[in-house]
């Protein structure tokens, strides 16, 4: 099963992400909030992108959602200090973090390929609320 | 290693007002967290003393872009990655070493952040910096010359960064209206680069 990993510049914003998306999820889906810093101020760190990456893998990839800003640089660079092999499983969708989460943490609890999982996170982009 | 000490010293003395350009055109953070990050490394410094050159640039990187927060942490973070992956197994910086650092730090930074030179970014200070620094290194300037022209030209990248509307990051949100204020990530980048210079001349 695809994992993912949730970059916020919050702690509790990526937390309570996780917690909505995993509502929905199958419980074996490995899901990893990585927001804020780790004296708890507001921002965001690639070394805790990169552990969280590691932890959410288990072999069919994951994808990292990210809100805005540092959150994408610093997944970025996590990406970039990953082994070949692994880096070839993780991708970064272009997508909002809540409901681009919560779109892929469905998908990925199907079974579903890492290519569907960041298409559902990025479809969640134009999903209208109204009418 | 210890040019660190002097570049930290200058974060910290600045960070008000970096924090201030950046309330202007940005989220009021940048000041605040460039002395976090620089504070960290010099905690980390003194914690695991680093027993080379490159490993000491990669403590550096890896500090920066687990304790600054913003933008700027994988930023600078990647600009310290790539300069130490020049330093391989040297023990001293040396005009040649500097130039390919410089050159490959903006090089980093701009496939990072996906910036050109006109988009009121780092680059703006950095790009111009490493320019003037190979043209004072091959008109045959020793390293204290050739740095002292790049932060004049950071300088004035700075000055330009005043004159145009921002492109990347937070400030983009306001479009013209960044127009009249420096670059909060190109002052940074700026002071960065005469902290290191005033060390090499401290230390001759
Ligand atoms: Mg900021």
């Amino acid at each position: 099963m695809v994992g993912i990993v949730i970059v916020s510049h919050s702690g509790k914003v990526a937390q309570g992400v996780k917690e909505i998306a995993m509502q929905m999820a199958d419980e074996k889906l490995k899901m990893v909030a990585a927001g804020g810093l780790g004296d708890g101020s507001i921002g965001t760190d690639a070394a805790a992108v990169y552990n969280a990456v590691m932890e959410a893998d288990s072999g069919e990839g994951v994808l990292v959602t990210a809100d805005l800003g540092s959150a994408v640089l610093s997944a970025e660079t996590a990406l970039s200090m990953l082994g070949e092999k692994l880096k070839s499983r993780v991708a970064i969708a272009d997508a909002p973090v809540v409901e681009g989460t919560i779109a892929a943490a469905v998908t990925a609890s199907s079974g579903a390929p890492l290519a569907d999982v960041k298409a559902a996170a990025e479809e969640a982009r134009d999903a209208r609320k109204l009418e | 290693m210890d040019a660190m000490e002097t570049v930290t010293a200058a974060i910290n003395k600045n960070r008000d007002f970096l924090t201030e350009l950046d309330r202007s055109i940005g989220d009021a953070d940048h000041g605040i967290n460039m002395a976090r990050g620089f504070n960290a490394v010099m905690e980390k410094l003194e914690s695991s003393p680093p027993d080379s050159l490159q490993q000491g640039l990669k403590s550096v990187a890896m500090t920066l872009i687990s304790t600054v927060g913003g933008a700027s942490g994988p930023l600078y973070g990647t600009a310290f990655l790539r300069c130490s992956k020049i330093a391989q197994d040297k023990s001293t910086v040396d005009s040649e070493l500097a130039s390919l650092m410089l050159n490959e730090a903006v090089n980093g930074i701009k496939s990072l952040g996906k910036a050109s030179a006109g988009d009121k970014t780092m680059v703006d200070a950095l790009e111009p910096a490493a320019k003037a620094f190979d043209a004072s290194y091959k008109s045959g300037c020793g390293l204290l010359s050739c740095l002292q022209s790049s932060c004049k030209a950071a300088r004035e990248g700075v000055e330009y960064t005043k004159t145009i509307a921002a492109k990347k990051g937070r400030a983009s949100y306001l479009g013209d209206r960044s127009i009249g204020h420096q670059d909060p990530g190109a002052t940074s980048s700026a002071i960065i680069l005469e902290a290191i210079t005033e060390y090499c001349k401290k230390t001759g």
